[in-house]
């Protein structure tokens, strides 16, 4: 299977190059970001880091503090629809090139992906070991106010393992995958 | 029970949770073996059951949380008449505050009204007791730990239903059906059903966990409802869904069914759906509250 190497920051070349269904392994800095992060940001709050270029992972890690810093312990994605309302904002607003979650997202934000040049990036549902095991480095967190699974952590992460599930051309597999098993299933009813 | 008995019974059922949220059990990691070699090479199917192998090994031999939601703490116990089922409950609640501690279960368990994270998993409702007797002399002991996303694509359909049709077992199967369609990408398939016919609807659900304490590869010891398991299986891997959502051709690892009896004025079908990470374990007990046999 071919894997498609991305780093962050990423162009948006590099984003439009990408389509449903490609294995994509992201190597450079994420930063987490889930429910109260895209709140602050939809209330018009300055982010504390650039985002331009750069991808958000929803993601509430569990870190533990050793020597001083941080370790990252387990990981994985939480849902992303929650984020639905604010997710095409973001996109329109702060330059970033793709989030990561699992799940799957709506029609919102699928034409933000379209529109802005994103990606929408799914990682293994549960995989919180293999997850934070790809996690190099925790090198910072802003917002801590937000509570330690809210914060914004900035993650080194090499060959972090994804799969493109929304596209920046309309695609989604989500939309197909929906469609094709409904049409399975309602012919067995 | 005496001191040293309450010490070496918290001492096991410290052991219980950390392998139940660590270590995937056995009939489980074959069936995403098998599910493997069902999936077309460089598939996303197939890529997701790797990095699942992949987690799985890696959670069990460091010790660490298989998935980071560790879920609701559910035990279901069976205990000799005469047995103290108080002092096993507080000291359950201990072993599960000494696992918090550990990192082996997450600061799970949060006030349904102010928010506010008991930050050690107890509170009202958790952990969750389901105690039985038996006639025979030992302690029987089973944990599940389900997350919250599985949790959440559960289902309960009273028919008849407009879609689903009447109170009879292609009813059933339909209703079974819709439950695959609408879980799924949700709840980190290929899931698990458990599934009860009957009951009402708090029994209907309470003993359609239950059946998920069957191992996958178990035979339904009534030949009707195993002939509906084997249909649910088919049809719901012929759905295309796949891993995680990804399309594919396994949805379901296994589906699991029971029945109860009902009034005759309701006819309601129960289904939990549980995740890929189904953290399942189980021991008996001897009488100084000692592990004496693993049973998954
Ligand atoms: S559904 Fe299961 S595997 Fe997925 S995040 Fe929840 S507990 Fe983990």
């Amino acid at each position: 299977m071919a894997v498609v190497e991305l780093s962050t920051p990423a162009t948006e070349e590099q984003i439009r190059a990408l389509k449903v269904g490609d294995t994509v392994e992201i190597t450079g800095l994420l930063y987490t970001g889930r429910d109260a992060v895209h709140h602050r940001l939809h209330n018009g709050e300055k982010p504390p880091v650039d985002l331009n270029g750069m991808i958000i992972y929803h993601c509430g890690p569990v870190m533990v503090e050793e020597n001083g810093g941080y370790v990252c312990k387990a990981a994985g994605p939480t849902t992303s629809i929650r984020e639905e309302p604010y997710q095409w904002e973001v996109m329109r607003d702060h330059g970033i090139r793709g989030v990561i979650g699992k799940g799957g997202m709506g029609p919102k934000t699928l034409a933000a992906c379209q529109e802005y040049g994103c990606c929408y990036f799914h990682a293994i549902g549960g995989a919180a070991q293999v997850c934070a095991d790809r996690i190099e480095k925790v090198l910072g967190v802003d917002w801590m106010d937000l509570g330690s699974p809210e914060a914004i952590w900035h993650l080194q992460v090499v060959k972090f393992p994804v799969i493109v599930t929304m596209d920046s051309h309309g695609g989604s597999l989500h939309k197909e995958v929906q469609e094709s098993s409904a049409d399975v299933l309602n012919s067995f009813m | 029970m005496s001191t040293s008995t309450a010490v070496s019974l918290q001492a096991s059922l410290l052991e219980l949770i950390r392998k139940t949220s660590s270590d995937l059990p056995k009939d489980v990691v074959n069936a995403v073996q098998a599910a493997k070699s069902t999936e077309e090479d460089g598939s996303n199917a197939a890529y997701a059951l790797d990095v699942i192998s992949c987690n799985v090994d890696m959670a069990r031999d460091a010790s660490q949380p298989i998935c980071q939601d560790t879920g609701t703490i559910i035990f279901n116990v069976h205990t000799p008449v005469g047995y103290d089922q108080i002092i096993f409950e507080e000291t359950a609640i201990e072993a599960v505050k000494e696992a918090t501690e550990k990192g082996y279960l997450r600061q799970n368990s949060v006030d349904s009204v102010t928010g506010k994270n008991s930050g050690n998993n107890i509170g009202p409702g958790s952990p969750i007791f389901h105690f039985h007797q038996w006639r025979k002399d030992y302690v029987d002991v089973r944990l599940m730990l389900k997350g919250g996303g599985c949790e959440n694509v559960g289902a309960q359909f009273s028919l008849p239903h407009p879609k689903l049709g009447g109170r009879d077992m292609k009813g059933v199967e339909n209703a079974i059906l819709e439950a695959v369609l609408l879980a799924q990408g949700k709840g980190c398939g290929p899931g698990i059903l458990g599934v009860c016919i009957g009951g009402d609807r708090a029994s209907g659900y309470s003993f359609s966990k239950e059946q998920l304490l069957r191992t996958l590869d178990d035979t339904n010891k009534d030949e009707e409802l195993g002939a509906l398991e084997e249909r649910i299986m088919e049809k719901a891997n012929k759905s295309g869904i796949g891993p995680m959502g990804f399309g594919g051709n396994n949805t379901l690892l296994g589906c699991k069914v029971g029945k109860q009896n009902r009034v005759p004025a309701s006819f309601y079908v129960s289904i939990s759906y549980m995740c890929w990470a189904f953290r399942r374990q189980g021991v008996t007990l001897d009488a100084e509250g000692a592990i004496n046999e693993w049973l998954y």
